[in-house]
């Protein structure tokens, strides 16, 4: 049967329109990996269970793998390659790249955007509060308190850019 | 000469078995060495260390090395990246290797300015002569001079001139991951790519009687439906649509099925009678001129561990090529395939095996998946890919294994009973023990068993079971009898397995192998003599333990962990502190954990202690980060996991059902690498899986009063372990 591309779907993907062909249930997560090529944000479960395919939908973490592409038609979607400024990664990433945080690095993406999602939104976050907001994410080769001492740390480096800018 | 020697001395085992040194290595005129070994990364970070052992012998920047992920036909065939080796096989062989390839590039040099070698030096691959002059690895970059076998003609470097192994280098590998820049096997993205799905049987037993496919083939966008005995897959344009093709198959699809799993709510009866291969393992009478002391006590004990899922967060995944020439490509191959299998040469032999092709014809590149601890269903995903890339010459097909089968198909580790028997003296000390093992095997990878050892081929049309899983000898490591051998220093000892020749659930290597249960039972056992006994658990260890490196991680995690003046005061009531021992295979690193839990409704684990001694340490950072993993990891198997099932199918295929170990609830984790003393590298990725699960248990004994000899240490456990 040959692909006829039934729909025209409008995104909106770290600030760029993009038009895709594909079904309107068809799930966020397969619209950003091989629609558009951004394949930072990764499929673990495809149930919203593990955190993997987390991105930011409207500045809030939400998992791509169960998000319908109709439900965030006219929403602003921000994956990981689209945190960091000017090519530069998003403090998060930097401090887990310094801390050495992570282990196969397959969760990481989506650990860097609950860290972006909290850090928006608090940025001197206690370690139980740094705790809760990754719950989202699992993590299996056992790196959880470097990416949480990493995480504090990212916190610490945006105050201070704060404080002196 | 420096650098030469005329005696040449054996070569390390695996570069004996790929001599070629232009195998191992390759000079770039660019100021670049790309180093090849036969080990892959799998989230250990392995390829930054071996890139720390070349770049030391080289004299290179450890920046200047690229590591060339295994492929089959050009990289050293060095088997399974397994055991915890790696470090071992592979930088032993590249230490060698480079050595000799860098006297090699300086015998040139010398050569050029007519003089002894030993009057060069190298700094960063620049080679200077005492007059000034200077050259490079680069400007003389030829690949005719690695064109040669090792000789075994260069010393290496002696432990104490390294400057670059034994220092924390960054992973090579993490800066990709974070950008982030494709570098999963996931993230391929070939031209012309297909999605493949497979429609797995909706049970272990299940065969494939007939299936409708005219509503999966009217989607848009799907290729074709493959179909070979009970193997049903389906190739289609676009990732999406293939979701939605599988979904209408499997609705589709009618199937036998027949119970064939065992009561998993009585797992240890049927472990302890279903037919079995017995076999003494190991066995230490006391010397016949002494008489056999009186036993004063005898004590019996018997622990229980579940299947365990290695629930990688990623799914096993592969893509694969066929050719559209009958004759295969310019090179003769037919079919390559990109898969994060452990070792690409095993996978190649049984995939050519499987698919009736040589094995010039098929070529496997590694390229990095998720975490992996042993052996997942990489493989399997291969060969799915294979199948159904067959089915489209020409095509690339990808195959993403959905979650539900990653907890459910994979091949798990095995469960097991244990029963310890010891009879000790009047101040219960050991004076014989017996250790009786009863389970599958742990290996049933690729190439090691008669039948074929991937998952699609056993339900292809034809297709074998794959066979129960063996028992590799204790002198390789051993599988359900690894660290069943007591480590202390008893008078006498026996060690009995009991393989099973039955396999409901297909069993293999899981990170350590028997060494979880075993250790966790031989430790636990400890603390219950020593208990009897009234004697402190470190000093009835301690008293039994002569070996001193072993001595030596336990007196540092009781120093560190302040288990002389721990209380339990300042917390609650029911916390308690614990201690686990054991050096990985008998042969490999020692490890010493002190836990120090809280057990309220559910046993919550706040700190692990951990000291090990692994000889020479490569990359520190990375050999803690390692150690930490696997603590925390075994944590996980501790309280929580258990593969679940009734008598068709495994049921626990999602993280509700297989819960793991979540942020909140992990350890404080402190871990002390004791000095190498020049002792030669072991590997670290195993050493505190059992030591981790005993102290846990022990604490959790010292918290409650209750000794929990079943996995996991759940609620229930605990009530149904508490006197009656």
């Amino acid at each position: 049967m040959p692909d006829t591309d039934p729909m025209r779907v409008t995104v909106l993907v770290n600030g760029q329109r993009e038009e895709v062909r594909t079904e309107r249930d068809t799930a966020l997560l397969y619209v950003l990996r091989n629609h558009l090529g951004l394949t930072g944000t990764r499929f673990g479960c495809g149930l919203g269970r593990c955190g993997a395919c987390l991105v930011l939908i409207d500045g809030r973490p939400a998992y791509s793998c169960d998000t319908p592409v109709w439900a965030v038609e006219n929403r602003d979607v921000t994956t990981v390659e689209g945190l960091g400024a000017s090519g530069r990664p998003h403090p998060a990433a930097q401090a887990i790249i310094d801390g050495q945080a992570a282990q196969c690095g397959y969760c990481i993406s989506g650990v860097v955007i609950s860290a972006a999602g909290l850090l928006a939104v608090n940025d001197d976050p206690s370690e139980d509060e740094v705790r809760a907001a990754l719950d989202r994410n699992l993590c299996r080769c056992g790196a959880h308190n470097r990416i949480v001492r990493a995480v504090l740390a990212a916190a610490s480096s945006l105050r201070a850019s704060r404080d002196s800018g | 000469m420096a650098g030469t020697r005329d005696a040449r001395t054996a070569l390390p085992p695996s570069l004996a078995a790929n001599p070629r040194l232009g195998d191992w290595l390759r000079v770039l005129p660019g100021g670049v060495v790309e180093v090849r070994s036969g080990k892959v990364e799998l989230g250990q970070g392995v390829l930054t260390a071996l890139a720390q052992v070349a770049a030391e012998e080289l004299d290179v920047d450890v920046a200047r090395v690229r590591m060339i992920a295994a492929v089959t036909g050009i990289s050293p065939d060095e088997g399974p990246t397994a055991g915890s080796l790696s470090i071992q096989h592979s930088g032993a062989a590249l230490r060698v290797a480079c050595a000799e390839a860098r006297a090699i590039y300086l015998g040139v040099a010398a050569a050029r300015w007519d003089m002894p070698v030993g009057a060069l030096t190298v700094q960063d691959g620049t080679i200077a002569a005492p007059d000034g002059r200077t050259t490079s690895y680069w400007e003389l970059a030829d690949d005719r001079l690695l064109d040669r076998p090792a000789a075994g003609l260069a010393d290496p470097k002696a432990v104490p001139d390294y400057r670059i192994v034994g220092t924390s280098v960054p992973r090579v590998d993490l800066p990709d991951k974070l950008a982030p820049r494709p570098r999963f096997v996931h993230d391929m993205a070939l031209d012309g790519m297909l999605y493949g799905r497979v429609i797995r049987p909706p049970s272990r037993g299940a065969t494939l009687l007939d299936v409708r496919t005219e509503s999966a083939r009217a989607l848009p966008g799907v290729v074709t439906v493959v179909r070979d005995g009970s193997f049903l897959g389906v190739i289609t344009e676009r990732e999406e649509v293939a979701l939605r093709a599988a979904d209408l198959l499997r609705a589709d699809a009618k199937w036998h099925e027949a119970p064939t799993l065992p009561d998993e709510d009585d797992l240890p009866a049927f472990l302890t009678s279903a037919p079995a291969e017995t076999r003494v393992l190991a066995e230490s009478p006391p010397p016949s001129s002494a008489a056999p002391a009186p036993a004063a006590r005898s004590h019996e004990a018997t622990y229980h561990r579940p299947y365990l899922a290695h629930a990688a967060m990623g799914p096993s995944t592969a893509t694969a090529l066929a050719s559209t020439a009958p004759a295969g490509d310019e090179a003769g191959v037919r079919l390559k395939v990109w898969t994060h299998s452990q070792g690409v040469y095993p996978l190649r032999r049984e995939l050519a095996r499987a698919l009736k092709l040589t094995e010039d014809q098929v070529r496997v590149r590694h390229v990095e998946g998720a975490g992996c601890y042993g052996h997942n269903a990489a493989d399997d995903a291969a060969m799915d890919a294979a199948l159904l890339a067959m089915a489209v010459p020409g095509r690339p097909v990808q195959v993403v294994w959905s979650r539900a089968d990653e907890l459910g198909w994979e091949p798990f580790g095995p469960a097991a009973v244990v029963r310890v028997t010891a009879d000790v003296d009047t101040r219960g000390d050991v004076l014989s023990w017996r250790h009786e093992i009863w389970g599958n095997g742990h290996v049933t990878r690729p190439g090691f068993g008669r039948s074929i050892g991937l998952l699609a081929a056993s339900h292809r049309d034809g297709g074998e079971p794959i066979e129960p899983a063996a028992e590799p000898p204790l002198e390789r490591g051993g599988g359900a009898g690894r660290n069943a051998v007591p480590g202390y220093a008893f008078p006498a000892y026996c060690v009995v397995n009991h393989r099973l020749s039955v396999m409901p659930l297909r069993t293999s290597s899981l990170r350590s192998l028997g060494g979880f249960v075993n250790v966790f039972a031989i430790e636990s056992f400890m603390d219950e003599l020593a208990a009897a006994a009234g004697r402190d658990p470190v000093e009835y260890r301690l008293a039994q333990l002569t070996d001193p490196r072993g001595r030596a991680v336990i007196e540092a995690v009781v120093r560190r962990s302040g288990w002389a003046d721990w209380s339990p005061a300042g917390s609650s009531r029911s916390a308690g502190h614990g201690i686990g021992y054991a050096r990985y295979k008998n042969s490999s690193a020692y490890c010493a954990v002190v836990a120090e839990v809280e057990a309220v409704t559910e046993v919550k684990v706040r700190r692990l202690t951990i000291a090990v001694d692994a000889g020479l340490v490569i990359n520190p950072d990375g050999a803690e980060n390692q150690v930490e993993g696997g603590a925390i990891q075994a944590t996980s198997w501790t309280l929580k996991e258990r593969v679940r099932f009734d008598r068709l199918t495994v049921t626990s295929d999602t993280w509700d059902s297989y819960p793991i170990l979540r942020f909140s609830e992990v350890p404080a984790v402190e871990v002390e690498l004791l000095p190498g003393h020049e002792n030669p590298p072991l590997g670290v990725g195993e050493t505190a899986q059992g030591p981790t699960a005993a102290a846990i248990a022990n604490a959790l004994c010292d918290a409650l009063g209750v000794r929990v000899r079943t996995l996991p240490l759940t609620e229930q456990q605990i009530l149904a372990a508490m006197p009656d």
